[in-house]
């Protein structure tokens, strides 16, 4: 389990200081995929950068299974981590190493037995896909292949907890996919806790159970993705569900008319056979407020926002919506 | 053309090349590769100080430190090779027992060209991007760590086209020790051309000095290429 505990962090720079976080305490439960979603500059990278320590939290404490990692000498938290490790938007591969190399990388800084570090790269490799790219060097892959061998890396050591900073932002729509699918993986098939950095919500709709709103260094409203995406609270919340000021539809609804939120989430249908079908099959006429979706492959990606007339049609329309594979719906509450 | 080859200015030049170049000739280069070995030896601890050691880096130093040892770097950088030459002259007699002769000029190459390789050191090393030393210090690399096993090797390319820079201005410096009575090409262009108005003999010396320059850089710029991995396509 990693709890934060009051964390700010105050970078002093030329140009007076900044406060990157203000007193922000969240609790990671052991085995959970925790997203922090946030826009530019909210804080995330010093957030996630602050749980292995890499940035010492100006107050606060990080403690990590009952550790207080503020109470480590610095080869001590060097040790600790091993067992937290870190992905990154750059991918941050060694150029000049081969994939086998690099992944065995930090078992060489763990003084493992160099025949033993290469057996375990070369399984990981297989793990992620690459088994046979071991020879090949960073420049001869692709960003998403580049991805998969800096997370093999992260595995080497069986780490307890995997931390991703913007892990997909540099890549395309399918590639990221793919990407989180396997982080998805490695989190069900071994167990690992993961913290995912974003500034992108469909990162969080896909993988994360748990997510944590930060904004301008501050945790605006965390809790479960599903409630806190269905009923948004805080404006920062409200900015990211509802992009484009999109937050005035349920402040303006008619007094009769009733919001509900659908999120694709690589379902099979398009949004407009979805609508046809609903109209069709329970005889309810929704309006689109808002649509995001995207499709990738086959498959559709993203939200929209629903009005339909009264309470019954929205009970109805959302355990329609339910019913149908990768989708999920909520009925949005209108703003106190 | 018969009548040049016949002439009595070429016969004696030929003559020079023939009893004098080659000594001379291994003379400049071994007095080049052990200065810029030396060079190195001292320089690239120093790139690697102060690019660890600057605020930020992987292991500040004090920054008094780092500003004097920027500082005399700059130094040794701004004074002219001649006068350094002579400046060092009781270290050289100090460290092999004379100031004159080939053996001698090491001391002030090597003097005039570390302060060089640890500028060249660190822009080589400065070329590793931070978020890849931030990559092993995330894996528990320890600062020593990361200069052996990342720092260096990644930019193990641009290390060697900068050794190369910094061998070919060795070079350059040594013909100038032809002056102070170092050996090599330099003072047989000197001795020659200079002072006996032989120029036939000043020009072989200096194309010759060319070939030379020559042959380190297209040696480096191979070997430069060849390691670097970064350039590596399918
Ligand atoms: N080392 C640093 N020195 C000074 N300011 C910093 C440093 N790191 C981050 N900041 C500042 O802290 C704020 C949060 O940055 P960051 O955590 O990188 O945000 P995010 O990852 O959410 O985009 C920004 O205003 C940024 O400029
Ligand atoms: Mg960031």
């Amino acid at each position: 389990m990693i709890e934060l505990k009051n964390i700010s962090k105050v970078f002093t720079t030329k140009d007076g200081s900044i406060e990157a976080l203000k007193n922000v305490s969240l609790t990671i439960p052991d085995g959970d995929i925790f997203g922090v979603i946030g826009l530019s500059g909210a804080g995330k990278s010093t957030l996630v950068r602050c749980i292995n320590m890499l940035e010492r939290p100006s107050s606060g404490s990080v403690v990590i299974d009952g550790t207080d990692l503020g109470s480590l000498s610095e080869k001590q938290l060097r040790s600790v981590r091993s067992q937290v490790t870190m992905i990154f938007q750059g991918f941050n591969l060694l150029l000049q190493k081969n994939c086998l190399k690099n992944v065995c990388f930090p078992l060489e800084l763990a003084g493992v037995k160099k025949s033993e570090a290469r057996q375990r790269a070369q399984e990981l490799l297989e793990l992620v896909g690459l088994g046979d790219k071991a020879k090949a060097y960073p420049s001869q892959l692709s960003g998403g292949q580049q991805q998969r061998v800096a997370i093999a890396r992260a595995l080497a050591t069986k780490p307890k907890i995997l931390l991703c900073d913007e892990a997909t932002s540099a890549l395309d729509p399918t590639t990221t996919n793919s990407i989180l699918e396997l982080i998805s993986d490695i989190n069900r098939k071994l167990g690992i806790t993961v913290v995912v950095i974003t500034h992108q919500m469909n990162v969080v709709e896909r993988i994360c159970r748990h997510v944590a709103i930060i904004d301008d260094g501050e945790v605006a409203e965390q809790g479960e993705v599903t409630q806190v995406f269905s009923q948004p609270v805080s404006a920062a919340a409200k900015q990211l569900v509802y992009p484009d000021g999109i937050s005035d539809i349920t402040a303006n609804a008619a007094q009769d008319e009733h919001i509900l939120r659908v999120v694709f989430n690589g379902a099979e249908a398009a949004k407009t056979p979805l609508i046809a079908m609903l109209a069709q099959q329970k005889g309810i006429a929704a309006n689109i407020a808002y649509a995001s979706t995207k499709s990738i492959g086959n498959k559709a990606y993203g939200s929209m926002i629903l009005s339909v007339r009264s309470k019954a049609e929205l009970t109805e329309a959302v355990g329609y919506m339910n019913s149908i594979k990768d989708i999920t719906a909520q009925e949005v509450t209108a703003n106190e | 053309m018969s009548e040049f080859f016949d002439s009595p200015e070429f016969q004696e030049a030929w003559e020079i090349f023939r009893t004098q170049f080659p000594l001379a000739a291994w003379e400049t280069v071994y007095v080049t590769v052990v200065s810029t070995f030396f060079a190195i030896v001292i320089g690239l601890p120093l790139g690697v100080l102060l690019v660890t050691g600057e605020k930020g880096g992987i292991r500040p130093l004090p920054s008094p430190l780092l500003k004097l040892l920027n500082w005399i770097i700059n130094i040794l950088r701004s004074v002219p090779f001649l006068i350094l030459m002579i400046l060092v002259i009781p270290l050289t007699r100090a460290l092999t027992g004379t100031a004159i002769g080939t053996t001698a000029c090491i001391v002030p190459l090597t003097a005039a060209a570390f302060p060089f390789a640890a500028r060249l050191a660190e822009s080589s090393l400065r070329e590793v991007s931070p978020e890849t030393v931030e990559m092993a210090q995330s894996m528990g690399a320890s600062p020593l760590k990361i200069i052996t096993k990342v720092l260096i090797p990644e930019s193990k390319p641009s290390l060697i086209s900068n050794a190369t820079i910094a061998i070919t201005t060795v070079l350059g410096y040594s013909a100038m020790s032809g002056i102070i009575g170092g050996g090599g090409l330099g003072k047989i262009a000197i001795n020659y051309g200079y002072y006996r108005y032989k120029y036939l003999v000043m020009i072989i010396a200096v194309v010759l000095l060319i070939i030379i320059v020559q042959l380190f850089q297209t040696v480096g710029t191979m070997l430069a290429k060849k390691t670097d991995k970064r350039l590596k396509r399918t």
